[in-house]
């Protein structure tokens, strides 16, 4: 599966809070190019995984390494800093900063060399946000927030893109222009991305490989069509519980 | 009437330096959520370091320009201080950033304390007077505006102008701004959050040495124990605009001066600070978030 060398290298990662596990062993690889899709239950540990890649919390065991860098222990704002950029849960935009500042935010990592480029980008994807430029993060509808969350994330110039749950909480219709976009990217800047769905069924359609979580294991894995196609995913996850 | 605008230019002076002071508490309290108690103390060593370059220049220089010398007092005392603050910053509060709430109080409690008393060794317990550096005073029908308070002013209102640029237009002050809200998305960003909470120590130990600066110009005296009683005030001042709030620290600043100056002026003296105490209380019974302040919860 890891033919050349992964992006970013998950080996036997094991993060706790307090003492209570919540990954155990995780073992899991993006290559360059990917759509990598986790997904899981509630509380799986999906968005753990996420953040212990930003190490907070940092992973108590195994290695995390991104582009031939460890960056297991690397303070945050330095991981960030290799380009990896993140849409994390709950979307978390600067509530008191307009939607403007939110994706300067975002472009801080370059003093804002790129940004009328990027931003132009950003508003080609989502011109929502274009309308909404002068408004407060706070105000924002939550599809708004997740498009300026994702938006924020591009504006870094990552090389790899987490997005945790992208589609959750948001009409179908936004749903669908999420992933488009997601797919777009992905087709036409060769963009990495990670991303954690509970919206199995999109996610995997979308991705090239999956990673199936339960309780902070990660149990199955394979090509989003082969996953799709499981028994056993698609029992769990796709049709609603029925065994 | 006269009498009254005299009293408002006496308030508008006295408002100028709590506000300066405030901004420093309410700038700690916006980004790590503390109240740094030792920064009455942070004002009252800037008013020391004022001191001290005065002396050296006074013994060094027959006569400068009273500008210039006030400049220099200025600036040393703004490097020095800021010195002091970061360093309490990184040895005293950092350490304890993930500790529970109190923790931090109870540290900024024992700094100010630490700070008075080594004042106090170092420069001696009694009163350091200087000599009244400024004493021009203009009538301006039958108002005596001194120039002194023409200065304070002045000086406040320029560098509020610059802080307010700082705060808004900028990459730091933007960066300062989303560490307040959200710390965990800002070093998600790539924002280096321990180097933005330093920052902000050093800007408003900055504020405060220009404020004890204006302070040891205004009266010519300082004690160690001065940073007390205007460090009270300041953090009063910060809370009734509503703390975490920038332009609210200056506008309680402003409030507290001018219902002390009010207050001693038709009513007693000796009761100006009860005065002030209790219109924060009345205020926070009606406003529990002081007047600029924003309510706790927020919807997101």
């Amino acid at each position: 599966m890891t033919a050349a060398r992964a992006l970013l290298d998950i080996k036997g990662v094991e993060t706790y809070y307090g003492n209570i596990r919540a990954l155990s062993g995780v073992d899991v690889a993006v290559n360059e190019g990917e759509i990598v899709a986790l997904i899981g239950a509630n509380g799986a540990g999906k968005s753990t995984l996420m953040m212990t890649i930003f190490g907070t919390p940092r992973a108590r065991r195994g290695t995390i390494t991104f582009a031939g860098t460890d960056i297991t222990d690397l303070p945050t704002h330095e991981i960030a800093r290799l380009r990896i950029a993140q849409s994390p849960e709950g979307r978390r935009i600067f509530p008191r900063m307009t939607v403007m500042e939110n994706l300067q935010m975002g472009a801080s990592l370059d003093n804002l060399k790129y940004y009328d480029e990027d931003v132009e980008k950003v508003f080609t994807l989502f011109p929502r946000l274009k309308e909404r430029i002068a408004q407060r993060g706070g105000t924002l509808s939550g599809g708004e927030q997740q498009m300026l969350s994702i938006g924020r994330a591009l504006m870094a110039r990552p090389k790899l893109l987490l997005l945790d749950e992208p589609s959750l909480g948001l009409a179908p219709l936004i749903v669908k222009q999420i992933f488009d976009a997601i797919r777009e990217l992905n087709r036409t800047q060769g963009l990495t991305v990670f991303l954690v769905e509970q919206n199995a069924f999109g996610a995997l359609k979308l991705a090239t490989r999956g990673y199936v979580m339960v309780n902070g294991v990660v149990t199955m894995s394979g090509t989003g069509k082969d996953l799709l196609a499981n028994p056993e995913v698609r029992a769990a996850y796709l049709e609603g519980g029925r065994h | 009437m006269q009498y009254f605008v005299q009293q408002m230019v006496n308030g508008l002076t006295l408002g100028s330096i709590y506000g300066l002071i405030a901004i420093g508490y309410t700038m700690v309290y916006g980004i790590i959520g503390m109240i740094n108690f030792a920064h009455g103390d942070i004002f009252m060593l800037g008013a020391f370091v004022a001191l001290i370059v005065f002396l050296i220049l006074t013994s060094l220089f027959y006569s400068v320009h009273v500008v210039l010398f006030l400049l220099v007092m200025m600036v040393v005392a703004m490097v020095m201080t800021s010195l002091y603050n970061w360093t309490i910053e990184k040895v005293a509060y950092r350490p304890l950033r993930g500790s529970f709430r109190l923790a931090p109080l109870i540290t900024a409690i024992g700094m100010s304390i630490a700070l008075s008393n080594f004042v106090q060794v170092t420069q001696g317990p009694r009163n350091k007077p200087i000599p009244p550096m400024v004493s021009t005073v203009y009538n301006v029908n039958g108002i005596s505006i001194s120039l002194k308070q023409i200065i304070i002013v002045v000086v406040t209102v320029s560098l509020l102008a610059l802080f307010w640029y700082l705060v808004n237009k900028t990459s730091l002050g933007r960066a300062q701004r989303a560490c307040e809200q959200d710390r965990k998305m800002a070093a998600l960003l790539g924002i280096d959050v321990d180097r933005t909470i330093s920052i902000t120590f050093v800007m408003g130990a900055a504020l405060a040495a220009v404020a004890g600066t204006l302070f040891l110009m205004y009266y010519g005296v300082v004690a160690f124990s001065d940073g007390f009683v205007p460090g009270v005030k300041a953090f009063t001042a910060a809370v009734l605009g509503g703390i975490g709030s920038l332009p609210g620290a200056m506008l309680g600043g402003l409030m507290i001066g001018f219902i002390e100056s009010m207050w001693s002026a038709y009513f007693s003296i000796d009761y100006k600070d009860v005065a002030a105490f209790s219109i924060l209380a009345i205020v926070l019974i009606f406003l529990p978030s002081g007047i600029l302040g924003r309510p706790e919860v927020e919807k997101v």
